[in-house]
């Protein structure tokens, strides 16, 4: 099998669990369905890997740094000689990462899902939507078009939206799965026009050509788009901000994030795969695919991703220090995190020892799916044995759940960038990049960094501490060797993915780089982690009043952060008493007695009418023809005395 | 007034009264029998006419093949005897005022018209001048309708035993 | 025969046409109504001789027209027998008043 076949079979692997266990899931044993969905994923994460290993050692490599590798190119819509819209599949450093990182979490979380999900009443249908969010995911990091990219986005959202509300009889997983649909709908919008701004004034849709038309200074099309400005603002810029809101949508970026949380009603395992460790870092991955454009072309426009992402972050640390739902807090600070990414992709910049940033977005990208799945699925195993998402049903379970508290524990210190676990590399990346481009975003990132390590562990020390543990308590694990080996496997990634020379493989040229590891640097970030631990452990490993007694003194901040500062209240506010009463309620109003009446008059006039002379359709075959004699004398009248 | 004028307008009586009796008779067997009449009074001014072979036509084909025909259809469709239901009304009073207007409208254009009439012999009116300008196909000829009614009269003849078949249902 | 005015011939035919019509349109008979149809025909016949001898007699015209009609006629009363046997079938009636499925 030749490479391009394989890079073709990983996607349409998933297709075909999909189509299989959509389509003859009636015929196919509950037992067995779960299984073969597995089976298919675990192909295609061994062929990712086969994939991986190959460009990256094989084919990728020319002249000392990696070039993108096209594939099954297909000339899809041609509008003319030089526009045309094409269909394909691309090789390059961050798409290959993608590519393992979706098929890995994936393939654990069809795994621990045989588990997790067992005895479920719709288990062959949840493979099967599995199958098709896995071959959308993968359809969008194998984009080399733009536009197929955006048919990808928004084929993962709908299959979200089918996980989301996967248990639909429940009203809060329907309006959940509803909210997600809607917010990041209103976002593609952005990310459409941004495509056709770009489309328009590039002369192409191809990403490679996009970025090779708008990244080179002096270039006619990139001349000619930053020339034109509106508002202030380049052409460029603003078709590039339109792109990152759909990003921004995705990825649950303020003033977007709003969706993700209720997410969490979807089954605890979607939560792990698709809204930590994958879909949601597709706007990451896109503000990374057009990386050169934005850094080049428009600096202006990763300004403001950087701000957005630094501000998300600190902001949606915050709240996660609030929450008292286990799934909600993770959701809090996956937004956090991936508001990491973007603010390092934010601050980096184009040319010599600026693009450090990059590289740390996307490392942290790769660590933070690892060990976010992980918390996801620790948070499953909890919820299955509780049954409750609520902090306070539970405490005190390290006896009776071994295995999950080991594997929590190593997700919380390589989340809260402790060393020498996977996410202290990425994170003191990602602060060494924002401490040589902009102290501003430096300091929001280490204040989110700190409160990181605050949140993560206050929720480590309920669960597992702050209450005696049950003497007599049995093991909740045993057994459950589909949810427990998943785990381990993340826990694996979690500890040991930080090890991974990074640069060597990912940066924005292509060309390997040092990513430096300074005692210097390190010292403060750290220091902080360790004292935020620390504190979560004096406030939560014990069952005490301490932290009422800070909630009483914080007052109206903590209830604004534990009200998520009232975003939610906000856009409820502007959509019903604004949009809808203001401008959906007259537009109604017309739309019903306007347009509708106008219809609808013509046709109750139509129907009137035709009653009234139907009489003249009598069946009666003299009548007629009498009608037809006198039209006949008639003529003849008028044709012999007024004519003639 | 010769004798033949006299015949003229015996025979135009007849005809017009055995017209009106085939239009008003409630026996519809008898309508066909005046109807038979008015028609054999019409080859009869063919006769008076000089239109010896239209006449031989109209008693051929009217009186031997029509009148039959529908006199079999009578026979196929009706009990012997019945009584025909009256006209309705308000068809009577329209028939009768359309007829009526359309009668004195065309008489007018009658009275008002200056038709040339010729006293002149003209040519033969014979079957076999006829025949032979009929299907002459040289100069006025009228070969080319001739062969298109026989066409037509052939399709009509499919046509009716399409229509009027019993269908034979298994 | 010449001394026959036009005007009395086509006296004749306008009479037996407009009785012809009036019969059309006040049977309630199929059969009956077809039998007007043939006094509406042979009226024509009679204008179209009578103006092939008094106005044309160098012409054979009107004597071809009346052939044609003759035979269209026939065919005509072919077909409307064929029809109306069929609707006898159908409907057990031949009264056009009772034959009115085909209105709104």
């Amino acid at each position: 099998m030749t490479l391009d076949n394989i890079v073709l079979l990983i996607p349409l692997l998933p297709l075909l669990s999909f189509l299989l266990l959509g389509l003859a899931g009636k015929h196919i044993s509950v037992r067995f369905s779960g299984v073969i969905g597995s089976v298919i994923l675990g192909a295609s994460l061994v062929l990712a890997l086969i994939t991986a290993y190959d460009y990256f050692f094989a084919i990728g490599k020319q002249g000392g740094e990696f070039i993108p590798y096209l594939t099954a190119q297909l000339n899809w819509l041609p509008f003319n000689s030089d526009l045309s819209i094409n269909l394909g599949l691309v090789l390059d450093p961050i798409s290959v990462m993608m590519l393992l990182v979706v098929t890995f979490v994936s393939t654990m979380v069809h795994v621990y899902s045989l588990g997790y999900m067992k005895g479920e009443e719709r288990y062959t249908t949840y493979y099967a939507y599995l199958g098709l969010f896995t071959f959308t995911m993968l359809g969008l990091v194998l984009s080399t078009n733009i536009f197929q990219m955006y048919i990808f986005w928004e084929l993962v959202g709908v299959s979200s939206y089918l996980l989301i509300g996967f248990y639909f009889s429940r009203p809060s997983a329907v309006a959940a799965a509803k909210k997600a649909f809607i917010v990041t709908r209103f976002a593609d919008l952005g990310f459409l026009i941004g495509i056709l701004m770009l489309g328009y004034g590039a002369h192409s849709y191809d990403f490679f050509t996009l970025i090779d038309r708008l990244s080179h200074p002096g270039s006619s099309y990139l001349v000619a788009m930053t020339g034109a400005s509106f508002l202030g603002m380049s052409t460029l810029t603003w078709a590039l901000i339109l792109v990152f809101i759909g990003g921004a949508g995705k990825s649950a970026m303020f003033p977007f994030h709003i969706w993700l949380p209720d997410a969490m009603e979807g089954p605890t395992p979607i939560s792990a795969l698709i809204h930590a460790a994958t879909m949601v870092v597709a706007g990451v991955y896109l503000v990374a695919r057009l990386f050169p454009i934005f850094a080049v072309g428009a600096p202006d426009a990763l300004t403001v991703v950087g701000y957005v992402g630094a501000f998300t972050a600190l902001f949606a640390a915050t709240i996660a220090c609030t929450q008292t739902d286990i799934k909600k807090v993770l959701a809090y600070s996956t937004i956090s995190q991936i508001g990491f990414m973007l603010f390092a992709l934010g601050v980096a910049g184009w040319g010599p020892g600026k693009t450090e940033g990059f590289t740390a977005g996307m490392f942290h990208l790769f660590t933070h799916a690892s060990f976010k799945a992980l918390l996801f699925l620790g948070a499953g195993s909890i919820i299955h044995a509780v049954h409750s998402n609520e902090m306070k049903d539970m405490g005190g379970l390290r006896k009776s759940m071994p295995i999950t508290h080991i594997t929590f524990l190593l997700a919380a210190l390589a989340i809260s960038g402790i060393p020498p676990f996977a996410g202290f590399f990425s994170k003191e990346a990602i602060f060494s990049a924002a401490e040589q481009s902009n102290p501003i975003i430096y300091w929001v990132g280490l204040i989110a960094g700190t409160l990181t390590a605050f949140y993560i562990f206050r929720l480590y020390f309920m669960i597992f501490w702050h209450k005696t543990p049950d003497a007599h308590a049995h093991n909740h694990e045993k057994g459950e060797w589909a949810m427990m080996i998943p785990m381990m496997l993340l826990a694996v990634g979690a500890v040991f993915g930080g090890f991974i020379p990074f640069g060597d493989f990912i940066s924005a040229t292509g060309k390997p780089l040092e990513l430096p590891i300074e005692l210097s640097h390190i010292i403060l970030p750290v220091g902080l982690g360790v004292l935020s631990i620390v504190a979560a452990a004096i406030l939560y490993r014990k069952e005490s009043d301490v932290p009422q007694r800070i909630v009483n003194a914080l007052g109206g901040f903590y209830r604004a952060a534990y009200r998520k500062f009232y975003i939610d209240e906000i856009y409820l506010f502007i959509t019903k008493k604004i949009v809808f009463k203001l401008m959906g309620r007259p537009s109604a109003w017309f739309d019903r007695n306007v347009v509708d009446g106008t219809v609808q008059k013509t046709g109750s006039l139509t129907i009137a009418l035709s009653h009234a002379i139907k009489r003249v359709q009598s069946g009666k075959l003299q009548a007629y023809t009498m009608y037809f004699f006198g039209g006949v004398l008639l003529l003849v009248v008028l044709l012999l005395y007024k004519f003639a | 007034m010769s004798a033949s004028t006299i015949i003229f307008y015996i025979v135009s009586a007849l005809v017009l009264v055995f017209g009106a009796m085939s239009v008003f008779t409630r026996k519809i067997f008898r309508a066909a029998i005046y109807l038979l009449f008015s028609l054999i009074g019409i080859a009869g001014i063919y006769i008076l006419m000089n239109m010896d072979f239209i006449a031989a036509l109209q008693v051929l084909i009217y009186v031997g093949g029509i009148i039959v025909l529908i006199i079999f259809s009578i026979f196929l469709t009706h009990q012997a005897g019945d009584k025909l239901p009256k006209p309705l009304f308000k068809r009577i009073v329209a028939g009768a005022s359309m007829a009526a207007f359309g009668l004195i409208v065309v008489l007018g254009v009658f009275y008002k018209t200056a038709f040339k009439v010729t006293t002149e012999a003209g040519i033969d009116h014979s079957a076999r001048s006829i025949g032979r300008q009929m299907l002459d196909y040289h100069h006025h000829g009228y070969v080319y309708p001739f062969e298109i009614v026989s066409f037509l009269l052939l399709a009509a003849l499919v046509g009716c035993i399409v229509i009027a078949v019993k269908i034979q249902k298994k | 025969m010449e001394q026959v005015p036009l005007a009395h011939l086509l006296i004749l035919s306008s009479a037996l046409f407009f009785l012809g019509i009036y019969g059309f349109f006040t049977r309630r008979n199929m059969i009956t109504m077809l039998m007007s149809v043939e006094l509406i025909l042979n009226s024509v016949n009679i204008n179209f001789i009578a103006f092939n001898k008094y106005l044309f007699p160098n012409q054979l015209e009107g004597i071809f027209f009346t052939l044609f009609i003759i035979a269209v006629a026939a065919a005509e009363v072919s077909l409307a027998i064929a029809i109306i046997i069929n609707l006898f079938r159908k409907f057990n009636t031949v009264d056009v008043e009772e034959v009115d499925t085909m209105k709104f």
